[in-house]
């Protein structure tokens, strides 16, 4: 501990688990020493009223997003938490390499599905678990994506136990958000916290926004010049419609709506002040159900009538692809360290969290007999949402889920219990250990990039475990520091 | 490559054009409002209040609001327009629309735009009864003229010049000119004493307030130099060419924005629209002002009022659409995904 954090840190208690500011880090050339220090300099009360000024900020920055309950519509801001989450550039160094590989997988897992499937003749996975999945889209069958890219963007949550090591949690394959809210926090810290960063060498974030406009271009079909891009959004009643307006403009794009967008003759167009426009590549932020009611949801009116016919006659490139939720399913997230080991003969560099699929019989005897000690969790949900975190249960919460299991076992996975690492976050008591986690953004075209860093997600609430915004989560923001001599 | 010009979507034109309107309104509702309290004198409050209902064409409205058929009281007309959100017409009501449009707008429109509606649409929510007692409702009357005025110089400084800003400053103009026309007619509705002294000095006082809140008081009295009659104060607030709230120097501006869409922008369909301001133009500059003051000013007023509307349709016809159908605007707000 630093000689001179007597106030601040001197009660802080990171418990068992890993901190991700006070573990010692030999490779962190002192960085989190001097942000200690700094933060005891700053002293407590300023830190707060500095914090709250922040957060007053983003409101007027109207950077919310929208909840809505009995048609009252209520502005949250995601909250901030002033204290920095740290990572080293060796740290990061594997991070990235290791996300890289997961997209590589993924991608090569969706071509190879959606073109006869050799991983499943090759008994790696299950048919049902791959055919017989919801978010498999038929559609989709022997259609070449351009690059064989069909996770342009791709969001990775990974937690780090409590022995430091890094691990998968979830994949987001479909349209991942919390992007905006990386280079927003960083703007946020640069106004605050001027003299907390003085000096600290970070990467940083500012790239993304001109890295998906290339991807964007790269996909863009063939013979096209300076490709039309729209982002299509389904609106300001969407939680992410910031995101969507960030990215629209970081892009330089037109933020459009399905009834913006029109398909004559196979071809996309927008409806101009100046009459029909062509569109060449949609970055949708809407779910595959919406995206076009001539195949999916009949009734949407969100979506682009004819806009699939357009994408299968070469006309209009859509990103992501439709049917990458096969990829990003819980149930598939079991299988990914083999679905790695199969498409690119590696072991994964990043583990998932060990995982059981409870529709396989010994998985299920297993959870069933362990289920105090594990996390349940639901294969369709997202958000945090459905999740039974056994040691933490009551009597009839694990009834409960016990009854779920045995009803439909396929439905379910089960998961080691992870003490998710801890970072000092401010509270109304000073600086508690708050859990989190990490989400970086891979952006894929013709190749990958990874933005440094990613959205650091805390939960707020003293123990919780649940980082999502949904239900009570906030966000820091996250250095990566520059190598030496870079 | 850069780009020469901009795209602009059809419904985000529509949207500025909206936006601008909506704020221009709340700056016209707060100046009647403050107007309308001037007009008060003691033992015939209601009748200002009720003239200021009746110009926004709100009777009907106003009485369901109401829910009875009870005399108009000056407060319930107050809260009518300062705290009603489920008025449509209130000033509550008009800063949620232009911050719902302007979140639509938000990659077109600067970032200091945004904050500013933001920012003003926080302060109008929470406009409280006590502030439309006594003293403080001028107060607040300034307050929500500044906040307009504040988005308008925050507009001006940092939007760019694109078509969009076009279809902006075109929803300003013809929003601008109609409710000058309204502050005009306003005055007419009220009554005056029969004695002729006495007369002849409340509308002078009755003048002078509608001068004051068409912010025109000054510029006026230095081209009357001091002197006063009714003709002159009509041509000022209609025909005077330099007056930046007068029909005839809104609605000149729009012809140049018009002008700017078909020569800068290259837009077709903006002949109509163009045709429609210059017929306006005329009928703004061409019948003598003492045959109208002799004849029925209200059904004047009233008239400009319909080709105003009548240039707005030919712009919403050429340029915008309508676009969303009610059924979307239910699944979007279903939709979470």
């Amino acid at each position: 501990m630093d000689p001179h954090a007597t106030e601040l840190f001197a009660v802080y208690q990171p418990g068992r688990f890993f901190c991700e500011l006070t573990h010692d880090r030999p490779d962190d050339a002192g960085v989190s020493a001097l942000i200690r220090q700094r933060l005891e300099q700053i002293g407590g009360a300023a830190l707060r009223a500095r914090a709250t000024a922040a957060e007053s900020d983003l409101i007027d920055l109207g950077i919310t997003f929208t909840v809505y309950s009995d048609a009252q519509a209520i502005d949250r801001i995601l909250p901030f938490d002033c204290i920095p989450r740290i990572l080293t550039a060796a740290e990061w160094a594997r991070l990235e390499a290791g996300c890289l590989q997961r997209v590589a997988a993924l991608n090569a897992f969706l071509g190879d599905i959606y073109h006869g499937g050799k991983i499943v003749k090759d008994g790696i996975i299950p048919a049902d678990l791959v055919f017989g999945n919801p978010n498999f889209r038929p559609e989709m069958r022997d259609f070449p994506v351009p690059h064989g890219t069909y996770v342009h963007v791709c969001g990775i949550d990974i937690i780090r136990d409590e022995f430091g090591a890094f691990r998968v949690l979830e994949d987001n394959a479909r349209t991942p958000s919390g992007v905006s809210y990386v280079v927003e926090n960083r703007h946020l810290m640069l106004r605050a916290f001027p003299d907390l960063m003085a000096g600290v060498r970070l990467r940083p974030v500012d790239d993304y926004g001109y890295r998906l406009r290339v991807a964007m271009n790269e996909i863009a079909p063939d013979g096209t010049d300076n490709p039309e891009v729209v982002l299509l959004s389904p609106g300001i009643y969407n939680s992410a419609y910031f995101e969507h307006v960030f990215l629209a403009r970081e892009m330089g794009v037109p933020l459009v709506q399905g009834a913006d967008l029109i398909v004559e003759n196979d071809r996309v167009f927008m409806r101009t002040s100046a009459g029909l426009r062509r569109v060449h590549t949609v970055y949708r932020r809407l779910n595959d159900d919406f995206l076009d009611p001539e195949i999916f949801r009949a009734d949407s009116l969100l979506g682009v009538p004819g806009l699939i016919r357009a994408w299968r006659a070469g006309h209009v490139a859509i990103a992501n692809a439709v049917g990458t939720g096969v990829a990003d399913d819980k149930a598939v997230y079991a299988y990914m360290p083999r679905i790695i080991k199969y498409y690119l003969g590696e072991d994964p560099i990043i583990n998932n969290v060990p995982t059981r699929i409870c529709r396989e019989p010994d998985a299920l005897a297993y959870t069933l007999e362990h289920i105090d000690e594990l996390v349940i969790k639901p294969v369709g949900e997202s958000g945090g949402y459905g999740i039974t975190i056994g040691p933490r249960a009551s009597r009839a919460e694990l009834d409960a889920a016990r009854i779920a299991l045995r009803a439909d076992p396929a439905q379910w996975i089960s998961q080691d219990l992870i003490g998710l690492s801890v970072a000092p976050t401010l509270t109304d008591e000073g600086i508690g250990a708050r859990h989190l986690d990490l989400r970086p953004f891979i952006i894929t075209g013709r190749d990958s990039w990874v933005l440094p860093g990613g959205l650091t997600r805390v939960a707020l609430k003293q123990g919780s475990l649940i980082v999502n915004s949904s239900q009570g989560g906030g966000s820091k923001d996250t250095w990566v520091l520059a190598e030496q001599g870079r | 490559m850069m780009r020469a010009d901009p795209i602009l979507l059809a419904r985000d034109a529509e949207n500025l054009f909206w936006v601008a309107r909506y704020m221009e309104r709340v700056e016209n509702l707060a100046r009647l409002i403050d107007v309308a309290q001037s007009f008060e004198s003691p033992g015939r409050e209601a009748e200002s209040w009720a003239a200021l209902v009746a110009i926004n064409a709100d009777e009907a409205n106003f009485a369901t609001w109401l829910g009875t058929e009870a005399e108009t009281d000056p407060m319930q007309v107050k809260r009518f327009y300062l705290l009603a959100r489920d008025n449509p017409t209130s000033i509550p009501a008009c800063v949620e629309q232009a911050r719902t449009l302007a979140r639509t707008l938000r990659p077109l429109i600067s970032t200091e735009m945004w904050r500013q509606i933001n920012v003003m649409h926080r302060f109008v929510l929470r406009i409280q009864p006590l502030d439309l007692e006594g003293d403080s409702l001028s107060r607040l009357c300034t307050r929500l003229k500044e906040a307009v005025q504040t988005h308008t110089g925050v507009t001006e400084g940092t939007m760019y010049r694109d078509q969009g800003w076009q279809f902006y400053q075109l929803g300003r103009q013809l929003e601008r000119a109609d409710q000058t026309t309204r502050l005009l007619d306003i005055k007419y509705r009220l009554l005056v004493p029969r004695d002729r002294e006495a007369r002849r000095v409340t509308e002078l006082t009755q003048w002078n307030a509608v001068l004051r809140a068409a912010a025109g008081y000054h510029a006026f009295k230095r081209l009357s130099r001091g002197a006063f009659n009714v003709q002159d104060v009509a041509e000022f607030l209609l025909r005077d060419p330099s007056f930046a709230r007068s029909a005839l120097h809104c609605v000149r501006r729009c012809e140049t924005h018009l002008d700017d869409l078909r020569r800068m922008h290259h837009l077709h369909g903006i002949a109509p629209a163009i045709e429609r301001a210059e017929y306006l133009r005329a009928y703004l500059l061409d019948p003598p002002m003492a045959g109208i003051l002799a004849g029925d000013l209200h059904d004047y007023l009233d008239r400009v009022q319909i080709l105003l509307m009548e240039v707005a349709s030919a712009i919403g016809r050429g340029f915008f659409r309508n676009w969303q159908p009610p059924a979307l605007i239910h699944e979007l707000e279903q939709y979470q995904g």
